[in-house]
């Protein structure tokens, strides 16, 4: 009985999750600018080979009229030469209207869409930012898939994203 | 609620040339220094958000005037205005500084009918039939906007750069296409001939599509209306002031918006 309660325990802490998970958070950092555009923000999953093992989050002006938010989708121009100029916008369960400057949480499980299932490996992930008569910026988080233990990652953006925090979960 | 108001209003300002503030007009020689009698310019003319790719809107040329050095106003030969850019010619055979300016004096209106938020630029005398009597909270403000860049044939000249003393201008203290990279140039902005002080002052190089940030610099004019930059590189530099004051000469527009840009050539050491 006793050797069991740990376990139960641990399982009662664990659920409903059983497949692995990320938890990511992106930083919009706040800006003092004459002109000030809420960014377009990309968020993928690079192999090794920087091929595209699956797109998380796509945020850009989904309600400009007559799809004209879709014009600016190139100028995050490493997302859009990876992959962005194959999608049709938008992007079920993963493209989205901008954000404001903050943080932003976003969960991804195994198994289920937009990550799917990810075979185990090395990959980047990348956080690319793009702002209407601003700057430009991208930062990656190398991880290795499937986390063998939970693991903390980051990457501090200089410009147009601020902290970018990777929680992976076994 | 009033921030989705807000965020629906200046999509609205985007969407539409009218509102232009939003975005940057310029005007980009071929050339801006010229050896040869028979050289001519070609020139881009347009309104975008990256300098110099014309990607919105493209210039009025019936707002261009050019002036030679000799102080006439000349004609472009083979103006023609497409989707996103305007083009015209220059031939240069008069010695010393062209001016090459899009004067814009106008009246902008906004005004709400049965609730929907409407807008309208044009000249003054065609305010009252362009408004609707049922109009309601026209707010009525005069523009005064010059867009300008120069190019000199063999010395640089003068003639061409007096100010006609109506709106926001730029005085040179250093020739405009005189610019150097590593080397400091100081320009006057006048009001209506009179010193413009303390006023923001942006310059900005062109290619940004080729580099991550704006690399925007800014000082702030003297007491004098002067301010410099100290070129960091070469480059075709977009410089751009903007102020607003209530000199109308529309009675009715209570608020006057003044801009002054210019398209500057920087040349290598």
């Amino acid at each position: 009985m006793r050797r069991i309660l740990p376990f139960a325990s641990c399982l009662a802490l664990a659920t409903p999750v059983l497949a692995a998970d990320m938890n990511l958070t992106v930083e919009i950092p706040t800006l003092k600018v004459a002109e000030y555009h809420r960014p377009y923000v990309a968020v993928w999953i690079e192999r090794d080979d920087h091929s595209v093992a699956a797109n998380l989050a796509v945020w850009y002006d989904v309600k400009k009229a007559g799809g004209e938010g879709t014009k600016w989708l190139k100028d995050m121009r490493q997302w859009w030469r990876r992959s962005g100029r194959e999608q049709t916008m938008p992007i079920d369960g993963v493209s989205g209207a901008t954000r404001p400057a903050g943080q932003h949480q976003l969960r991804f499980s195994d198994g289920k869409p937009p990550l799917g299932t990810l075979p185990p490996g090395h990959y980047d992930l990348v956080v690319e930012a793009a702002r209407e008569v601003g700057g430009r910026e991208a930062q990656r988080i190398p991880f290795d898939w499937p986390a063998k233990a939970p693991v903390h990652l980051s990457a501090s953006g200089t410009e147009e994203l601020g902290q970018i925090s990777l929680d992976l979960n076994p | 609620m009033k921030h989705a108001f807000v965020r629906a209003a200046l999509g609205i300002a985007l969407a539409l040339p009218l509102a232009a503030q939003a975005h940057k007009m310029w005007m980009v020689p071929s050339a801006t220094v010229i050896s040869g009698d028979d050289a001519w310019v070609t020139v881009d003319a347009a309104v975008s958000n990256d300098l110099y790719y014309p990607d919105h809107f493209p210039a009025q040329l019936d707002q261009l005037v050019v002036t030679a050095p000799d102080g006439s106003t000349v004609k472009p030969e083979n103006p023609s205005t497409g989707k996103y850019r305007s083009t015209f010619d220059l031939p240069v055979p008069q010695k010393g500084t062209y001016r090459l300016a899009l004067v814009n004096q106008g009246l902008f209106a906004s005004y709400e009918v049965d609730g929907q938020k409407k807008r309208w630029r044009g000249r003054p005398e065609d305010v009252r039939t362009a408004i609707p009597a049922n109009a309601k909270n026209v707010q009525l403000s005069e523009i005064a906007s010059r867009v300008e860049t120069f190019v000199t044939q063999g010395s640089p000249s003068e003639g061409a750069l007096k100010p006609t003393n109506r709106g926001l201008e730029l005085v040179p203290v250093t020739q405009p296409n005189d610019l150097v990279a590593g080397e400091k140039a100081t320009f006057q902005l006048i009001v209506d001939g009179k010193p413009a002080a303390n006023l923001k002052v942006v310059a900005i190089n062109g290619a940004t599509r080729y580099r991550n940030a704006q690399d925007e610099m800014t000082t702030t004019t003297d007491k004098d209306g002067k301010f410099s930059f100290a070129w960091p590189s070469a480059g075709m530099y977009w410089v751009n002031a903007s102020t607003e004051d209530t000199k109308t000469s529309v009675k009715e527009a209570k608020q006057r918006r003044l801009a002054y840009t210019a398209t500057l050539e920087v040349l290598p050491q």
